[in-house]
């Protein structure tokens, strides 16, 4: 009955209870991110192929600098940032405040639809539009069904609309998600303030910037981030949808990064290289995002 | 005035789900039909089913596959409840300066790409020997900063004098944990294993990397694997993707409520 625990005060006991609850979870981040994170950053430094690494310094570095086909990669995620998560998160913000009408009929009905999408795999739902676009899909043959068009017209294999058919899909994946959050976040809006503002004289519009999206700012936030992360890590579209193709013009980073690991000849260093520009970037954009969504 | 304005509101949502549903109805129906059919653009459901699956089973094995998939997802899922769960519990419920710079520390993996971990992971597993287990496919993932900051936000809204009154009652920590928090946050749980479940059925680039036994594919590989080559059979194609999106699909819509509720909690404060 003397054992050194009943010299712990109640307070210390909690304490380390506590510690022991989270222990597990810390030490799996520690371990599968954090650890590989660094030697990442050592590989990074290495050149050679497979298994053979020798230091190389900065040369994995420079070598990226004249990487054109890392320039494109880089370009095309980008491309997809600035277009796609902006028109994504603005359609599910529109969607969820016409959802949270109190007075609108079937809305159990619409959400479940308007979220359906999200629960296909990336790499189903990357399939799906890749067979509804390709060259004898239905898309085309819908199109010159009905005369829009004159000739099939090969979305997927062109510069032009090839990237366009990439955020087609990714906004039709991802919105119900990010509306589902902004639904969430409604809920905490008090409904008297759209009354108050009604009886003001504000019209949908100016109760919409006025209300609403103050109000959201952290859900707003959260979503921004989450996409600008999901964004600049997209991989499974660009392997199924159009393997990275015509010419590089969809190749993602994650991309190019799996295809420098795994295909041909493995060059770990370099991939390690490219990965730290990834996290530089997400980082950065994230960091930007939280002093700027924190203001006011 | 006011049946006009909503009257707007049920347009675009019509035409927003319409948009939304209709690849899913497609995928079903073309599933149903024979790739001549499909290219033709016929949309309603044809009497080819049993012929595409009989053909996909005898190509490929989606039985094996599937079973994979379901058996690491479920896995992974059960782990991550419980890891993350009870380190958010421990989190909020316990909290000090040191707890919660720690936090703050674990949530900067949130900016870990995961395609910078990716060669030193393949390195690690790979170098126990661990590659094409399916320890190898949940480690990784198992503890998620997303999933300890749900749980912990859902532990904030827990009243402490339950727990002050269960002490007193003599309860264990554990116990009050497993016996009093984890039923009262059902909806959070339901939220988190949808989340969960979705990101571990739907995991492609670590599998792809990882899983490199035939025996150890899973089930988006599969599918994968399926729609490169000369001739495609649509047919069958699209059959297994619907295969692929079943699980997913079926969660979804049995937890769709408390999924819902769960995000309205984690989204508070």
């Amino acid at each position: 009955m003397n054992s050194p625990k009943k010299s712990l005060t109640i307070n210390q006991k909690y304490n380390i209870t506590g510690w022991l609850f989270l222990l597990p979870a810390a030490l799996l981040i520690f371990a599968m991110n954090f650890y590989p994170m660094l030697q990442a950053l050592v590989l990074s430094f290495k050149t050679g192929i497979g298994n053979n690494q020798v230091w190389g310094g900065i040369a994995n570095y420079k070598r990226l600098l004249e990487d054109r086909v890392f320039w494109t990669a880089l370009t095309n995620n980008f491309f997809y940032l600035i277009i796609q998560v902006p028109v994504m998160l603005f359609l599910a913000i529109i969607l969820a405040s016409l959802l949270n009408k109190k007075d609108l009929k079937f809305k159990g009905l619409f959400r479940t639809a308007i979220f359906l999408p999200c629960c296909t795999a990336l790499v189903s739902y990357s399939i799906i539009f890749k067979t509804l676009f390709a060259y004898d899909g239905y898309i085309n043959t819908i199109l010159l069904n009905m005369g829009m068009i004159s000739s099939r017209v090969n979305w997927l294999g062109q510069v032009s609309t090839a990237k366009i058919i990439i955020i087609i899909a990714l906004i039709w994946r991802w919105t119900g998600y990010n509306m589902v959050f902004y639904l969430a976040g409604l809920q905490n809006i008090d409904e008297s303030l759209y009354e108050a503002a009604r009886i003001d004289g504000a019209g949908p519009v100016k109760a919409f910037l006025k209300i609403t999206v103050p109000l959201l700012r952290p859900t707003i936030l959260l979503t921004t981030i989450m996409s600008i992360n999901g964004t600049l890590q997209l991989f499974d579209e660009s392997v199924n949808l159009t393997n990275g193709g015509p010419a590089n013009s969809t190749l993602t980073m994650s991309h190019y990064i799996y295809k420098a690991s795994f295909e041909y000849n493995p060059q770990f260093g370099y991939a390690a290289a490219m990965s730290y520009v990834i996290f530089i970037l997400v980082a950065v954009l994230s960091f930007v995002q939280m002093k700027v969504g924190d203001k006011r | 005035m006011r049946k006009l304005k909503n009257f707007g509101a049920y347009v675009i949502l019509t035409i927003v789900s319409l948009i939304s549903v209709f690849p899913l109805y497609w995928m079903i129906a073309a599933s149903t039909n024979n790739s001549t059919d499909i290219l033709g653009g016929r949309l309603i459901f044809g009497t080819h089913l049993m012929k595409n699956l009989e053909k996909l089973l005898a190509e490929q094995n989606v039985g094996r596959a599937f079973l994979n998939s379901l058996f690491y997802s479920c896995i992974l899922s059960l782990l991550s409840l419980i890891v993350c769960s009870i380190a958010g519990y421990g989190f909020e419920i316990y909290h000090d300066r040191a707890k919660d710079r720690l936090m703050s520390v674990l949530l900067l993996a949130m900016m870990v790409p995961f395609a910078a971990t990716l060669i030193p992971l393949f390195k690690l597993f790979t170098g126990m020997h661990l590659q094409s287990t399916w320890i190898a496919y949940v480690l990784p993932t198992i503890s998620t900063p997303f999933l300890i900051m749900l749980f912990r936000q859902s532990a904030r809204s827990f009243p402490l004098e339950i727990i002050e009154a269960a002490r007193i009652d003599g309860l264990s920590e554990l116990r009050i944990f497993a016996t009093i928090f984890v039923p009262t946050m059902k909806s959070t749980y339901a939220a988190a294993m949808t989340v969960t479940f979705m990101n571990a059925w739907n995991n492609y680039l670590w599998p792809k990397v990882i899983m490199m036994s035939g025996t150890s594919q899973t089930m988006p590989m599969l599918v994968a694997n399926l729609s490169v080559g000369y001739s495609i059979d649509y047919g069958v194609l699209m059959l297994g993707v619907l295969i692929c999106s079943l699980p997913t699909g079926i969660l979804f819509l049995i937890l769709q409520r408390s999924f819902a509720n769960g995000i309205v909690g984690a989204v508070k404060g």
